[in-house]
């Protein structure tokens, strides 16, 4: 029986980065805990293991063994799903992000993307949606007032923010000619005007930039746009019924969320695994390889601690005010970029 | 109760909320029943006596010393405004007239408390905006700044410090060293909390013409303190009717014209570096002397006195003892005291029948008038927005429902 080697590379590259992200999940939750302290003048976990470093560990038992209690008057169908989707939707968006170059051992070869699909952009577009069928179905099914409001503010921020997420995508797909990640990554790795920068994204399409950080931090429902959770006027929001591994599904769905919107980020604008002078193009060596996922991680990394940073520092919007940023402002100012792009033929 | 409108082709209904008692921003336990179209506040009722606790009748049973522990309890922000207002309007009904030391120590202590309760409601209304670290920022200043309360008074919330005619005890020596290494770092996070929201374009947005209160409304409705004065009137209990040695002190009274959630913030930030200079000059015009006046018919003699001397002796068990025969008896009669606490004006209006108890104890505490108003003020607001009105009232619920 012949095995078909390159299946089962894909399979195993399926499955090391689905546990993969997994395991950045505690990881975000503990660097979150302790820059939020640091931010705090506290000192943050340090009780459980070295430094602390067990902390996410015991949150993991505690959420386990929690009663997992589903209150009499919820849509029991409606409010098991809700927590799923808000927690699978950014995990599948991870399939199409490339984080590392092609590498090539004894023949076979090895891209660090799981599914290489040629309308890349628009499945994450697609997929993204749906992680805020979580909120709302989560909101609407708990029966709860608050939940409601929670539900209602997550789809009213879904609809006014996607638009201008598409928008400012449309801008990069236009820069880069194609809708597949790969080749939008490639793109970026040119010099710009014949030196040595980098044509990053962030450098010719600033205003998409904006645009899109904007609309992620919306997407991902953290602070300053986290209003379909609002912990001080709707007390938890969607999941204010939600306990146990459902609460925590909910818990994991953002912080997924946070590493695939800055994974995405990093694709769309910041050169995704190409750094100058670290990582080489075409270069199919093991070792440009690991190190062009390094590169990749350590921008993820970065953005992430940006997103815990703005979220320990700023206020939050309320619900008009919101929407005026996203139909006055955010849509207005990425349908200018489109124009823009089109004129001066950003490349 | 819903309302339906009949000439609206789709039948909506507005949708009542319970917002509160278990609520995690209306602070204490306070009650609300909101009638909203959407997310807009179409009726706030405020509802109030969850929190009830009966001290203006415990009172009735206490002799007038024992009432002081009762007044720490009211509003748990600023525990020592309390014992001071309380002390004051027994000491007016007496007729008693403080030593220079004890003055300036009870304004230092006022003051002190008017810095904690600021910086717990400023931090407090930064996070009920979602700023969460400015609470916490403020958090940490508020326990150095109660650090001082256990030095001088052996508690951190629950201090009892004021007897009639004095203080419990002298402030031990170590603490003006202590609250003058604290009161640098004190200045400096007003400032810090300033450079974190003041100029915030979210901050500004979410509270800039939100719960305005106009001039007429704040005289009409009772308002007082730092939320009348950020209205533009200029109303202080320690200029207009100076009590203990502010007449002395120079300061000024920080007012913002707007009225809005904004205003009262900005007045409560400038009120806490006013604070720390009043602090300041007290320390530097510290008389010497005793804490406590000499007549022993109110005020306990000193330990020192009580065991050598035989008039200390009696006097001790004269006061101590049980009985309408003995104990401090105030003159018949009635008081009405007011003091500039941190949320306004706190009064105390006693009646004595001559007995060791007080007859009547009323206390009007500046959170029942602030919060009859939140209702008016909430109508046409968004629900984010209640809880922003809300903290920048700082509503006690302890002396809300006294």
């Amino acid at each position: 029986m012949q095995i078909n080697w390159q299946l089962v590379i894909d399979i195993a590259k399926a499955v090391i980065v689905f546990f993969g992200i997994l395991t950045c999940i505690p990881i975000l939750v503990y660097a979150e805990r302790k820059i939020c302290a640091y931010i705090q003048d506290r000192r943050g976990p340090n009780r459980v293991g070295p430094l602390g470093l067990l902390q996410p560990v015991a949150d993991a038992i505690k959420s386990f063994f929690k009663e997992d209690y589903t209150p009499s008057h919820v849509d029991k169908v409606l409010f098991t799903l809700a927590p799923a989707m808000a927690f699978i939707a950014p995990a599948l968006v991870f399939a199409v992000i490339p984080f590392g170059h092609l590498m090539e051992i004894k023949g076979y070869k090895i891209l660090p993307q799981v599914f290489d699909m040629n309308i890349g952009i628009l499945f994450v577009l697609m997929i993204a949606s749906l992680g805020g069928y979580g909120l709302i179905l989560g909101g609407w099914s708990s029966n709860n007032k608050y939940s409601l409001l929670g539900g209602l503010r997550a789809s009213a921020q879904m609809l006014s923010y996607e638009i201008a997420m598409g928008l400012a995508v449309i801008s990069i797909i236009m820069t880069a000619g194609s809708t597949r990640m790969a080749d939008i990554v490639g793109v970026q790795t040119q010099g710009l005007w014949g030196t040595c920068i980098p044509a990053w994204n962030i450098i010719t399409q600033p205003i998409a930039f904006i645009v899109f950080l904007c609309t992620a931090f919306a997407e991902t429902n953290r602070l300053p746009f986290d209003l379909a959770e609002g912990d001080s006027e709707l007390i938890g929001g969607y999941h204010t019924e939600y306990s146990s591994m459902k609460f925590a599904m909910f818990f994991m769905g953002e912080y997924l969320a946070v590493l695939t919107m800055s994974a995405l980020i990093v694709t769309l604008f910041l050169g995704g695994w190409y750094f100058p002078g670290i990582t080489e193009v075409g270069n199919t060596s093991l070792l440009n390889g690991i190190l062009s996922i390094f590169v990749f991680g350590t921008k993820v990394g970065m953005l992430v601690f940006f997103f815990i940073w703005t979220r320990w520092t700023l206020p939050r919007f309320r619900y008009d005010q919101l929407m005026k940023l996203g139909w006055k402002i955010l849509l207005p100012l990425a349908l200018f970029n489109i124009i823009l792009t089109a004129i001066l033929g950003l490349r | 109760m819903t309302v339906n409108y009949q000439n609206n082709e789709l039948d909506t209904k507005r949708m009542v909320l319970n917002f509160g008692p278990q609520h995690p921003s209306m602070h204490g336990t306070l009650r609300c029943v909101l009638e909203l179209d959407g997310e807009v506040v179409v009726k706030a009722t405020p509802h109030m006596g969850y929190l009830h606790t009966g001290f203006e009748k415990l009172a009735e049973y206490r002799t007038w010393n024992q009432v002081v522990p009762i007044t720490d309890r009211m509003n748990y922000l600023s525990p020592m405004s309390n014992n001071i207002g309380y002390a004051q309007a027994v000491e007016e009904l007496m007729g008693i007239e403080l030593p220079p030391k004890a003055q300036y120590v009870r304004v230092i202590m006022a003051e002190l408390s008017r810095f904690a309760d600021h910086v717990i409601s400023v931090g407090l209304h930064g996070m009920d905006l979602g700023a969460f670290t400015v609470m916490l920022w403020g958090f940490i200043e508020r326990e150095k700044a109660y650090d001082l309360f256990e030095i001088a008074t052996g508690g951190r919330l629950t201090t009892s410090y004021t007897r009639i005619g004095g203080l419990a005890r002298d402030i031990p020596p170590e603490f003006i060293p202590a609250l003058k290494s604290k009161l640098c770092k004190f200045m400096s996070i007003v400032d810090e909390i300033e450079y974190m929201l003041s100029n915030n374009r979210i901050f500004m947005d979410r509270t800039q013409g939100v719960g305005t209160i106009t001039k007429e409304d704040a005289i009409n409705w009772g308002v007082s303190g730092p939320s009348l004065r950020a209205c533009g009137i200029e109303w202080d209990i320690r200029k207009s009717r100076p009590y203990l040695c502010y007449k002395d002190l120079d300061f000024i009274v920080p007012i913002a014209a707007e009225g809005d959630t904004y205003a009262r913030y900005k007045v409560r930030c400038e009120e806490m570096r006013q604070s720390i200079r009043i602090i300041e000059q007290c320390l530097a015009k510290l008389p010497d002397g005793p804490v406590n006046i000499f007549d022993h018919k109110a005020r306990l003699p000193e330990k020192e006195e009580v065991y050598n001397t035989i008039e200390g002796l009696i006097h001790h068990f004269k006061l101590i003892m049980h009985g309408d025969q003995h104990g401090m008896h105030p003159p018949k009669g009635e008081v009405y005291s007011c003091t500039e606490v941190p949320n306004g004006n706190l009064g105390f209006f006693l009646i004595s029948d001559g007995t060791g108890k007080p007859y009547r104890m009323r206390v009007r505490p500046p959170s029942l008038y602030h919060y009859q108003l939140f209702g008016k003020i909430a109508e046409g607001a968004m629900i984010a927005d209640l809880v922003a009105i809300m903290s920048s009232f700082n509503v006690i619920a302890g002396e809300l429902d006294r």
